[in-house]
């Protein structure tokens, strides 16, 4: 407030609309939409996602009318007690609304085209009532996603980091009753749980780096933190940063705590699009890069943040080459993908990685939603087909699996073109927008680390290799699965956000590319970050990596595309033995994880509980123990030496006198009225007579 | 006796006249009983929001004590034991709570309970004059009767209308619970006999107790406490009279009882034994920190949803305690805000597991699952609960536990923790991780996942498992309410406890100065 | 004026009679009746005595009588009541089961 009341704050007052118009969606839907038809549902959660786009638009636009100036809107106060005090405040810089830009664009895209998908999903899972509670749950996201974006402070960004843990979780468990073949079973639940809690594991890091930084720095404010930077020990920012990392590995799948996003694929496929790729997974980029002057005081942190990237980078992408699974190997491929951005922000290299996090939300959400066509053009092959012949109900049909595709571009030709859009798009093929942003982050890791650059670049060849491979399988050949020699294409509605977004996968590199006079995105980060030197194209590195995807499409096309896989052939990549079915199984990271982790921890939660708590402490310190002492003594102790020779004996002497003496009494009353008033005036008479003939 | 100038009277003593107008109504009219006891508890509510809201005679801003009644009552062989109430901001939002869930747990059994209605309210009412006798009395003296006086309708709520193993528990709950009490009241007659008043603002101010006795002071008003809260290893009674309780005494239990023990910490144990205080503060921190990990760790393992909860009460209590030793304004803050959270999640969470279980007679979660898609709004509610319960920022249980650790950490730097630092934070924040764990499995179990044999077991007697009715949903929509206005806009909180808070914890501030 | 005596002597007479009647009769209500009869008996006493000392707290103290019977009968009749209820009969004699 103090800096921007002095610049003409244009439309900042609006920055808290932000959240409340996707959350004012979601109370309508959630009030009204059990009246309402599928598509006025799905109508009214892309209107209010579309309406925080405009105020994303209108908020940058305020920025750029104060030439990149930091704008704040405090919207009320949150917690202040004893020296802590935070507020609700919105920040608007030309960082958080390039992520607000892409949030809320992408994900209206996702929006419209969730509309048919989950037309279709919910009638597949027959479920149709949970259509609105799917368009519910993705404004909750985008909400607390503007919030992580938007806020002020390290705290209020993270509110939305477990925000959208929490819609992660929501989302993945959407089918909670059945795994991904819609069969009754754990599994969906599982993977949700599992997201959540490998994202809490994140938060743990990220809290433990709150207080470190609220007890040296005495805030959690952005620029009030980064202003005391200088002053503060490296010791300790190098704490920060690295338990920052934790919570970054945590909540953009980074080693080692990236196993949930693989699982996270049992959600709808839109929800492995908007959440799983385009923008959740990338808050840890953003993180990273909202605290570029802490990371760039300590290059120990930068270090080891850039390795973690180009290690995870290159480790999932070998395991997406052994998957099946279409999901999967996009799955991977994020991963792969969020290690580049990691990698690149580790550098220092803010612009290239928050250019890849733009370009990368543009062309995997595309790749995701046209995967989601594909699984859906299966479904509908199936449906067809079990509708025809009849004899397909017992069945487990896997729509997702590649083995059962085949010749799709011929039954699905849109999907097919933005499919390949998006695979050049992802390969770094020029002038596809990821050739440019992925260029440019290999260029940073050429001058800065020769180890980081060879992992990055063998990461890419991977890459292009399991892309092409996927290609070659699901849209060439012949159908493998008679359920894709009956696929169709999908309607308009899914259609036309997917083009939207291949265009932008064609154009995006426009953002940013490497020729004087094109920097754009770098020059409007630069009013955050600070100006940096603009790096130009290095043929060399260009070459290599274009010369390398190349070879691997090529290579690719040797294995699937030049002999398509027949129905039933096995993976000509299994002839590498140990070596592919690492890859398909990942490596055993899970087992491994089940081993170290969850199996002793669910024996050591059950031997406390059950054995230290119950039967050691609850039965037999108190049950035997205490109570047994008890008994003794009071049995033993007073009993035998004391009571039955001396106390007892007294008092059954006194108990037997009592009751001869009252047998004798109890006469007395024998329940007449008038016996007891006669007794009564006896007295009186009595105590007269005494008191009168007293001398 | 003048209620406008002594509202606090009027506002402990009121349920009892509820209790009086109950007696004239035959036990047989059930519906009458409920409906008088409803709206004597809910006037009591609205007298407490009268007095500290609208009455003008609560400062908010003031750290003292306030709204004083005081008058002699037994002065015999030189001791001095008054009438004494009065309140400020440890007090006032513990007060408000009490207030606010009894009418909510007496509108949860207008179903649940059907015999002996009338005994039922009766006590009901009774202990909620315990209740807040306790919170309001600042003489030692009383305090110990009405700390003494709310064990017993608590003994007969479980014992009465409890489940099969009700008698035992509530044995248990009692001798437990009164074993503690007997090391206090010999140090409460300590004090009021050494000290010539059993005043507690007067014997703080008073001060100057020899430190090795403060030592021992503390270890017996701890005792009594520590029992209450309960702390590990002290928790043993907890499970059994929670799993045995009808719904509306666990939510009583888990809601105000056990901040009965977390109360008398900051009201009595830290102002009145500063120096054993600051000695107490690591291993104090030590044990809550072990209760917050076992806590979480038990929790996981358990098959019955109120054992469950009842162990995560002893690591949701285990932050409180980290926060209160903590000394600093965060910590004691943040615990006395959490000490409402638990009381409104834990609550919440209680009514929600009686609701379901009036309809399925079974609290083991194996036969659970799938319950989302049958009951869409119950499930949704318990999420909301749930999420607070393990500290989702935007809701409560968030500011809370988050304040706590920052205190904590702070402490833990500053040497309040001596040998344990910042440790004793560290490893607490893992018990965010576990809490997930915990949770998140009971609510995958119940509501994810195929659907469970329950339903079946439910149609076999002909009926049929349904959503919850509008007055289920008007018993816990305002606990929601406060969640999501306790997580986004929590000022007005701290704001009624921020003076009294600052004062006690600028006390320690010097001392811990000095000590260093 | 009436010399004191005479009251004191129906008094005396009053009361001789509710006594007797307290112990022959078995009726409650008549024994009740007879009660009144002393407790009246009294407050004449108690009246002529005011008077004569020119005090008024034996007055004040006939209407603190007067309240307890009124109570007393109340309660007593309450209890006839339920004892019909449940025994059937308001015969003093069958009720007799605090025999000791």
């Amino acid at each position: 407030m103090h800096l921007s009341e002095t610049i003409s704050s244009g439309f900042l007052f609006l920055a808290p609309w932000l959240v409340f118009l996707p959350l004012i969606g979601l109370l309508v839907n959630i009030v009204f939409g059990g009246r309402m038809s599928e598509n006025l549902v799905g109508g009214i959660a892309s209107a209010f996602s579309g309406a925080a786009f405009a105020v994303s638009v209108l908020l940058a636009y305020s920025v750029s009318l104060a030439h990149g100036e930091t704008l704040r809107w405090t919207l009320a106060e949150w917690i202040h007690i004893g020296d802590v005090s935070l507020d609700w405040t919105f920040r608007a810089d030309s960082l958080s609304t390039t992520m607000m830009l892409v949030v809320s664009g992408v994900g209206t895209l996702i929006h419209i085209y969730a509309i048919g998908y989950m037309h279709e999903d919910v009638r597949f899972k027959n479920d149709p009532a949970r259509f609105r509670r799917f368009f519910v749950f993705l404004n909750l996201f985008i909400a607390a996603m503007m919030i992580l974006v938007s806020g002020d402070s390290y705290l209020m960004l993270f509110v939305g980091w477990e925000g959208v843990g929490l819609c992660s979780f929501l989302l993945i468990g959407f089918w909670y009753e059945m795994d991904t073949l819609a069969r009754p079973s754990w599994s969906n639940s599982k993977a949700a749980v599992k997201a959540f809690v490998a994202n809490r594991v994140g938060d743990f890091g990220f809290l433990i780096a709150s207080f470190i930084m609220f007890w040296a720095f005495g805030s959690f404010q952005f620029d009030a933190v980064f202003a005391k930077a200088p002053e503060i020990q490296t010791g300790v920012i190098l704490a920060i940063t690295l338990f920052f990392l934790v919570g970054v590995a945590g909540k953009s799948a980074q080693i080692p705590l990236y196993v949930w996003l693989p699982d996270a694929m049992a959600g709808p496929t839109p929800v492995s699009a908007l959440i799983h790729a385009a923008t959740m997974v990338t808050a840890g980029v953003y993180l990273v890069t909202r605290s570029a002057p802490l990371y760039s005081s300590v290059p120990e942190a930068q270090n080891i943040v850039a390795l973690v990237g180009a290690v995870t980078a290159l480790f999932a992408a070998t395991i997406a080459v052994g998957q099946y699974d279409i999901k999967k190997v996009l799955a991977y491929s994020t991963i792969s993908q969020l290690g580049f951005m990691v990698a690149a922000v580790g550098m220092g290299a803010y612009v290239a990685g928050m250019f890849h996090l733009v370009t990368h939300a543009f062309f995997k959400a595309l790749l995701f939603l046209a995967a989601g066509s594909v699984i859906l053009g299966m479904e509908r092959g199936h449906h067809h087909l079990a509708h025809g012949h009849g004899g397909h109900h017992g069945e487990t049909f896997d729509p997702g699996d590649m083995r059962n595709m085949g010749g799709l571009r011929k039954t699905m030709p849109v999907t097919f073109w933005v499919y390949m859009i998006g695979t050049l798009a992802l390969a770094g093929i020029a002038p596809f927008a990821g050739f440019w942003s992925k260029d440019e982050i290999l260029l940073d890791a050429s001058h800065h680390s020769q180890a980081v650059y060879w992992l990055l670049t063998i990461a890419a060849f991977c890459t292009a290799f399991y892309m092409g491979r996927q290609i070659w399988m699901v849209f060439f050949g012949e159908a493998r699965h008679e359920a894709a020699a009956h696929a169709e294409e999908s309607p308009k509605v899914m259609t036309v956000p997917l083009m939207i977004l291949a265009a932008l996968s064609l154009l995006g590199g426009a953002l940013n590319l490497p020729f004087d006079g094109f920097h754009n995105l770098g020059h409007w980060l630069g009013h955050t970050l600070g100006e940096v030197e603009a790096l130009g194209l290095n043929l060399q590195v260009a070459g290599i990596s274009t010369a390398l995807a190349l070879l691997a499409i090529l290579i690719s096309w040797l294995i699937y595309g030049r002999k398509p896989l027949a129905k039933n052939q096995s993976d000509p990549l299994e002839s590498f033995g140990l070596l592919f079915k690492g890859m398909n199984r990942k490596w055993w990271v899970d087992e491994l994880y089940q081993f170290l982790v969850i199996t002793p921890y669910v024996k050591i939660s059950h031997f406390l509980a059950d054995v230290i708590d119950w039967r050691f402490w609850h039965d037999w310190f108190h049950e035997t123990v205490l109570l047994g002492a008890y008994n003794w003594a009071s049995a033993i102790g007073l009993n035998v030496y004391a009571d039955q020779k001396g106390i007892d004996a007294f008092a059954n002497w006194l108990g037997a006198a009592t009751q001869r003496l009252s047998a004798a009494t109890r006469k007395v009353q024998n329940g007449f009225v008038r016996s007891y008033a006669l007794s009564v005036f006896l007295g009186v008479v009595v105590i007269l007579g005494y008191l009168l003939l007293k001398p | 006796m003048n209620f406008f100038t002594e509202p606090l009277t009027l506002l402990t003593f009121f349920p009892l006249l509820g209790v009086l107008l109950l007696l004239f109504i035959p036990g047989g009219q059930k519906n009458a009983l409920r409906w008088t006891a409803l709206a004597v508890s809910l006037i009591t509510f609205v007298i407490s929001l009268w007095v500290f809201f609208l009455s003008g005679l609560y400062d908010a801003s003031n750290p003292d004590l306030q709204l004083v009644a005081r008058h002699p009552w037994i002065q015999v062989a030189g001791w001095n034991i008054e009438y004494h109430l009065a309140a400020d901001g440890l007090s006032i939002l513990l007060i408000l709570l009490t207030t606010l869930l009894t009418p909510i747990s007496i509108l949860s059994t207008w179903t649940a309970v059907e015999e002996r209605v009338k005994e039922f309210m009766v006590f009901f009412l009774l202990l909620e004059t315990g209740m807040l006798g306790v919170f309001v009395a600042q003489d030692l003296f009383l305090f110990y009767i009405f700390w003494e006086f709310t064990l017993v309708p608590m003994y007969f709520l479980i014992g009465i209308w409890g489940g099969p193993r009700r008698i035992y528990a509530a044995l248990k709950f009692f001798l437990y619970t009164m074993a503690g009490s007997i090391l206090m009241l010999l140090a409460i007659l300590w004090l009021g006999i050494q000290g010539g008043t059993f005043s507690v603002p007067q014997l703080i101010e008073q001060g100057g107790i020899p430190a090795n006795i403060q030592w021992w002071l503390f270890i017996a008003f701890a005792a009594a406490f520590a029992i209450k809260v309960p702390m590990w290893p002290l928790h043993s009674w907890l499970p059994d009279a929670h799993v045995e309780a009808p719904t509306a005494g666990s939510v009583i239990l888990a809601g105000v009882l056990l901040k009965l023990g977390t109360y008398g910490f900051v009201r009595f144990n830290i102002p009145l034994f500063p120096e054993a205080t600051l000695k107490a503060a690591p291993w104090i921190a030590l044990l809550a920190t072990i209760g917050i990990i076992y806590g979480a760790a038990v929790s996981y393992a358990q098959t019955d949803i109120k054992k469950l909860v009842a162990y995560s009460s002893v690591s949701h209590l285990g932050f409180v305690m980290l926060g209160l030793f903590a000394l600093n304004p965060e910590g004691l803050a943040g615990a006395i805000l959490q000490m409402i959270n638990h009381g409104i999640s834990t609550g919440a969470l209680f009514l929600l597991v009686g609701m379901i279980y009036e309809q399925t007679h079974t609290r083991e979660f194996k036969v659970y699952g799938g319950l989302w898609k049958l009951m869409p709004v119950f499930g949704t509610l318990y999420l909301i609960v749930s999420l607070s319960s393990m500290g989702l920022p935007g809701l409560n249980g968030f500011v809370g536990e988050f304040t706590i650790l920052l205190g904590a950490w702070g402490a833990g730097q500053s040497g309040v923790f001596y040998w344990g630092g910042v440790w004793f934070a560290a490893i607490s924040a893992l018990g965010v991780i576990m809490a997930a764990i915990y949770i998140l499995y009971m609510f995958q179990k119940m509501f994810m996942g195929p659907q469970g044999e329950v339903v079946d077991e439910v149609k076999k007697h002909g009926h049929s498992l349904r959503d919850l009715n509008w007055r289920e949903i008007a018993v816990i929509a305002p606990l929601i309410l406060l969640i999501f206005w306790i997580g986004l806009y929590p000022a007005p909180f701290f704001d009624l406890m921020a003076p009294s808070v600052n004062k006690l914890a600028e006390t320690f501030s010097a001392a811990a100065l000095a000590l260093r | 004026m009436v010399p004191v005596n005479y009251y004191i002597i129906l008094s005396a007479i009053l009361f001789t009679l509710g006594a007797l009647g307290v112990l022959v009769r078995r009726n409650p209500l008549i024994m009740f009746m007879s009660i009144e009869l002393m407790l009246n008996a009294a407050n004449l006493a108690m009246v002529a005595f005011s008077s004569v000392n020119h005090s008024f707290s034996g007055q004040i103290f006939v209407f603190f009588v007067i309240a307890v019977a009124a109570a007393e009968v109340a309660v007593g009749l309450a209890l006839i009541v339920q004892i019909f209820k449940s025994k059937h009969t308001i015969n003093v004699d069958d009720v007799n089961s605090l025999k000791g």
